[in-house]
């Protein structure tokens, strides 16, 4: 053996091949064919608007990290692009630049960095930047690109079905009415709708979940019971009167539940630990959205749903622990 | 296969390394003698040995060099004949340095008592008392890797019923294969000794767990056993760590040893296929515990072995019978990877404990760059007490035993699960362990 | 709009009563009494809540001082013999004066002086490594150089030398708090009297092996060679476990000890090497005397049993 000193140190001495960083990879190998089918619907707008989103974040972390933390660059484990790509995937497809670049820094910025970068933030940073923009520029943020103009760039704009189906209802038409002029399921599961960048397509993020699942990336509990909490709610609300409220499948795929159940909710860093704690959770942001879509004002809700449970992780956390081997006194007949 | 029923496994966490048994189809082979053996005393949970040598003695193969101290302690004996050299502290398997005999090896002469025939010997003469007594005797401790005095775990406290005794053959650290092996080529013996072992125990039922990757010693069981009903295989599903004794008596039994019981609290008692053997060894044929099989193994080992090794042997001479130290080696194991120890030092010896070499090349030998937790609660998923690991972390580098108390951090088995999975790679059974330390030194009476 | 500024001065008025009242009825009816003395013996005391006085924080130090009055027991060594004064002076006690302490760092096993025998790959923790295994060098008493001690110091009076890989005491912001003692899986840092103009003389090495082993494993340490136990004119320094242990009480900081050691490793603070050369050559002085007066007794016995032989 050559001169070199062998290593110590505690076990174990093997470890898993997936860490963060390709962890982060899978993620944002799962965003593709949302985004793949967003540039087909939206066109090049939404090229631009996720390239610029995810350089924005990029810098922003780069900027912060080396400049006021003074600490090695952390862009390697790849969070500050996700951030970038789900900004990008809340927001409509033909947001000027100067609005990304402010959803950007408050992203990564104000939501993460404030409470010291990745792991220590306790609101989705992608959410807090989506909100921000939201609230600061209400127009630009509702004002939808018309769905289906492959390869166009033209200004026409639309509502989105749940912003179509608010209006309505607040004029005092009943829901079947609304629903005729709105498109069919079968292309709402296709995706071809107004809507941000990347929540239309279900088929799209449905395939990026199946990915993430099959990597053992996430674990089913989070996004199944949001979609069951979503559609749980708005069915027994249908159930009651269906003149006034609108299909749980309706409310299943519009919006931005599937996008937000699949790539949202599941942020490691903003939901619970525990796979009990995450149904819990799920079920919880599903109930929400479905409360600020029928009784709020704002057509939609599940960003506010997911950045309001986000406040009750550390609870979550705290009071939901897992199955514990041996927790039971002994079974034993003496 | 079609006979097989749906496998069995532990319900709560668990992962699955890589299993890399490369030496699952090398039979077992007798290691030359080495020219010096260095036996440390303390070889076993409990007390160390009282040496009953002195410097300059000759001994004889099989004869006591150090007679256990208390109950839970346990016999030491010459694994080889000559004469015995100094007696001092030297680095052992453990990391630390503890008083040795080393014995210099002149012939193999063995104690005049013990047979040393191969005729299978079925008959069990003994009564219960004797064959305890014969275990005592042999030094046998748990040959898994606690290295628990086996003699203490056969008597079973008061007021405990045992109805089931479980034989370990798990071997769920990837990498060994010695207790394959000695299913494989000595399954009469180890039938012999669980029949020995229920004796003992006044035991109905005896249970041999075993994983699904090693179907034919399954099989070679269950085709020994015929259509036996005292005694019957449990094919188990591959998860680590399946051979904790918690963990295995879940899968087989479906019960759960409660928060700092002990497997006797749910009518079992769980020993090792290796010990097994052993307890055959001892009371069949008087041998006391002076040799194992210990597996040689590594991605760039030359020859992965599996040796029949006197205790004693330095690692180097394994390593020099497997074809060398590999030119690439950065980390040397004695155990598997997820619970083994690095050595520093290749003249550590072998002890009863040691299942296994493992030579691990330099390029994963090292940790990799650590980042903050992202609470994916992968550590989490993956324990099988159900605790919260990346909490006891926190916990442990806080210096916080009551709160880690509360979290039931000594419950912790140690298997490695969760810095296995990590993807942040976070030290987290190192602060573990370190707050298990805390809990224990908070509650040991102050001096 | 003049009745709303009404109803608002007057509602917010009456709140305002209403509170003012409860406020004054709670407080006086859940007024604890609390001896003055505790605040103002807090007020001197340097308020860092180090632990070092035994206590958990200095509040917990004032209320024991009030309580007991026990001056000889209770000590702050971070505020030193000033604050104590001030303290006895509110109890109105006799001030009793204690010796100052400092840590010291009783390991000289640098990188040079102790090869590595292995590459640790832990956590970044003496605890865990100390726990692992008997350390990175062949010296399993010697100091394992991750900082632990560095870490839990609040008065930044440590750092870990790079070149050497041991901590460092600076020594005017040392307050003896105890903190490093306590954390050093080793031992390694121990309190030892500050000393007059800060002189001390203390053996820098714990290693308990026999001398041959020892030196394999450091370049420096204590063989157990005995050599300043017959240095010492005052008897303090004993040989425990083939270790050189100097008792701080008997030495007289005279010097003689420091070049009897082969290996340089009793440690001379605030001194200069003139004194130490001058202790040596007193020491060798009084040697050479002493050999001389044992060779005349020598020769004196002989001559008394040969001059009785002879008659």
């Amino acid at each position: 053996m050559s001169e070199r000193l062998l290593t110590i140190s505690p076990s174990p001495h093997i470890h898993s091949p997936l860490t963060v960083p390709q962890i982060m990879r899978v993620v944002i190998l799962a965003m593709v064919p949302a985004l793949l089918f967003a540039t087909w619907q939206f066109g090049l707008g939404a090229i631009y608007v996720s390239s610029l989103a995810v350089i924005f974040c990029v810098l922003s972390e780069y900027v912060i990290v080396k400049y006021l933390f003074r600490k090695s660059t952390t862009i390697g484990d790849g969070s500050a692009i996700i951030t970038g790509l789900l900004l990008a995937f809340n927001v409509p497809s033909n947001l000027p630049w100067y609005i990304i670049l402010i959803g950007s820094v408050a992203s990564v910025g104000l939501a993460k960095w404030t409470y010291g970068g990745l792991g220590n933030n306790p609101f989705n940073p992608a959410l807090v930047g989506r909100v921000f923009l939201l609230i600061s520029f209400p127009v630009q943020m509702t004002s939808w690109p018309e769905a289906h103009p492959v390869w166009t760039l033209d200004g026409a704009t639309m509502a989105t079905p749940l912003g179509l189906l608010k209006e309505g209802l607040r004029a005092g038409r009943t829901v079947p009415d609304i629903m005729g002029e709105l498109p069919s399921l079968t292309d709402f599961i296709l995706g071809l709708r107004a809507g941000s960048l990347g929540e239309t397509s279900g088929l799209a993020l449905l395939l990026g979940m199946a990915y993430m699942l099959y990597k053992k990336v996430i674990t089913w509990h989070t996004p199944v019971s949001m979609m069951l909490g979503v559609v749980l709610l708005s069915g027994a609300c249908w159930l009651y009167d269906p003149t006034h409220f609108a299909h749980p499948l309706f409310h299943l795929l519009t919006g931005g539940v599937l996008l937000g159940a699949i790539f949202m909710a599941t942020d490691y860093v903003t939901s619970p630990v525990t796979q009990r704690g995450m149904l819990l959770y799920g079920f919880c942001i599903g109930i929400l959205t479905v409360l600020i879509r029928l009784f709020g004002s704002y057509p939609e809700g599940v960003s506010f749903a997911i950045l309001i449970m986000n406040a009750f992780v550390p609870m979550i956390n705290k009071y939901v622990k897992p199955p514990r081997y041996g927790a039971k006194p002994s079974t034993q007949k003496h | 296969m079609g006979l097989r029923h749906k496998l069995s496994t532990f319900r709560i966490g668990g992962v699955h390394p890589p299993e890399q048994k490369l030496s699952a189809m090398v039979p077992i082979a007798p290691l030359p003698l080495p020219r010096m053996v260095t036996i440390p005393i303390v070889q076993h949970i409990g007390k160390p040995a009282r040496i009953t040598v002195q410097r300059g003695d000759s001994v004889k193969t099989g004869q006591v060099i150090a007679t256990h101290d208390g109950f839970v302690s346990s016999n030491i004996h010459a694994s080889v004949s000559g004469k015995v050299g100094i007696i001092e502290e030297t680095m052992d398997s453990t990391g630390f340095k503890h008083i040795a005999v080393n014995i210099r090896v002149k012939g193999d002469e063995w104690d005049e008592s013990i047979d040393r025939s191969d005729t299978l010997i079925t008959e069990i003469t003994c009564e219960p008392k004797e064959i305890v007594e014969r275990i005592l005797a042999a030094g046998i401790v748990g040959m898994g890797g606690a290295a628990f005095p086996s003699h203490v775990k056969l008597t079973i406290p008061e007021g405990k019923h045992v109805d089931t005794l479980l034989i370990n053959g798990v071997e769920c650290e990837p990498y060994l294969t010695a207790d394959h092996r000695i299913m494989l080529e000595k399954p009469n013996e180890i039938l012999v000794g669980i029949r020995i072992l229920m004796k003992a125990l006044g035991v109905p039922r005896a249970i041999i767990g075993i994983e699904d990757n090693k179907h034919d010693a399954i099989e070679l069981f269950e085709k020994l056993l015929g259509g036996q009903t005292a005694i019957s295989v449990a094919a188990l599903k591959v998860q680590y760590p399946q051979g904790g004794e918690k963990q295995l008596i879940q899968a087989v039994l479906n019960r759960e040893v409660p928060s700092g019981g002990l497997p006797a609290d749910v009518g079992v008692i769980v020993h090792n296929v290796a010990t097994t053997f052993a307890v055959y060894e001892a009371v069949q044929k008087r041998k006391p515990l002076i040799e194992r099989v210990v597996t040689v193994t590594g991605k760039d080992v030359k020859t992965p072995s599996n040796f029949l090794v006197r205790i004693g042997t330095p690692v180097i001479d394994l390593l020099n019978a497997a074809g060398g130290v590999p030119e690439d080696a950065g980390k040397i194991i004695s155990g598997g990877p997820m619970m083994g120890k690095a050595i520093a030092d290749l003249e550590v010896p072998i002890a009863k404990g040691t299942s296994g070499i493992l030579v691990i090349p330099e390029e994963e030998a090292k940790r990799t760059e650590s980042y903050n937790c992202v609470r994916c609660g992968k550590c989490i998923e993956a324990c099988p007490m159900g605790l919260e690991p990346y909490y006891l972390l926190l916990l442990g580098r806080k210096g916080s035993p009551e709160k880690a108390e509360a979290e039931h951090i000594l419950d912790c088995i140690e298997c490695g699960s969760c810095s296995f999975v990590c993807p942040s790679n976070r030290p987290i059974l190192d602060y573990i362990r370190l707050g298990k330390a805390e809990v224990r030194q908070s509650k040991a009476p102050k001096v | 709009m003049n009745d709303i500024v009404l109803y608002s001065v007057i509602s917010l008025t009456a709140i305002g009563v209403v509170s003012a009242v409860v406020l004054y009825v709670v407080s006086q009816k859940f007024h604890v009494h609390e001896d003055e003395r505790i605040a103002q013996v807090e007020s001197v005391l340097p308020n860092t809540n180090c632990g070092g006085c035994g206590k958990p924080g200095c509040h917990a130090f004032a209320l024991a001082v009030v309580e007991t009055g026990d001056l000889q027991a209770l000590h702050c060594p971070v505020g030193g013999n000033a604050v104590m004064k001030q303290v006895a002076g509110i109890m109105g006690v006799q001030a009793v004066e204690k010796d100052p302490y400092i840590a010291v760092v009783r390991c000289s096993g640098s990188f040079e002086y102790r090869k590595k025998t292995n590459v640790y790959d832990g956590a970044a923790s003496c605890a865990i490594a100390a726990q692992l295994y008997s350390g990175d060098t062949g010296c399993a008493y010697g100091c394992l150089g991750m900082g632990d001690c560095v870490a839990v110091c609040d008065f930044g009076a440590m750092y870990m030398d790079e070149k050497t890989g041991l901590p460092v005491i600076v020594e005017d912001k040392c307050t003896a708090c105890n903190a490093c003692v306590k954390e050093c899986p080793k031992d390694i840092l121990e309190l030892w009297p500050k000393g007059k103009k800060s002189q001390r003389v203390y053996v820098a090495c714990l290693n308990e092996e026999k001398g041959s082993t020892a030196r394999k494993e450091c370049a420096v340490a204590c063989s157990g060679c005995a050599k300043c136990l017959e240095a010492c004119r005052y008897d303090a320094i004993t040989l425990v476990n083939n270790l050189a242990d100097i008792d701080a009480d008997k030495c007289k900081l005279c010097m003689e000890c420091i070049e009897a050691c082969d290996v340089r490793n009793i440690i001379a603070t605030h001194t200069t090497p003139d004194k130490i050369a001058q202790a040596t050559e007193h020491r060798l002085k009084r040697e050479e005397r002493e050999k001389k007066k044992k060779q005349e007794e020598k020769e004196k016995l002989a001559n008394e049993t040969n001059h009785g032989t002879t008659a």
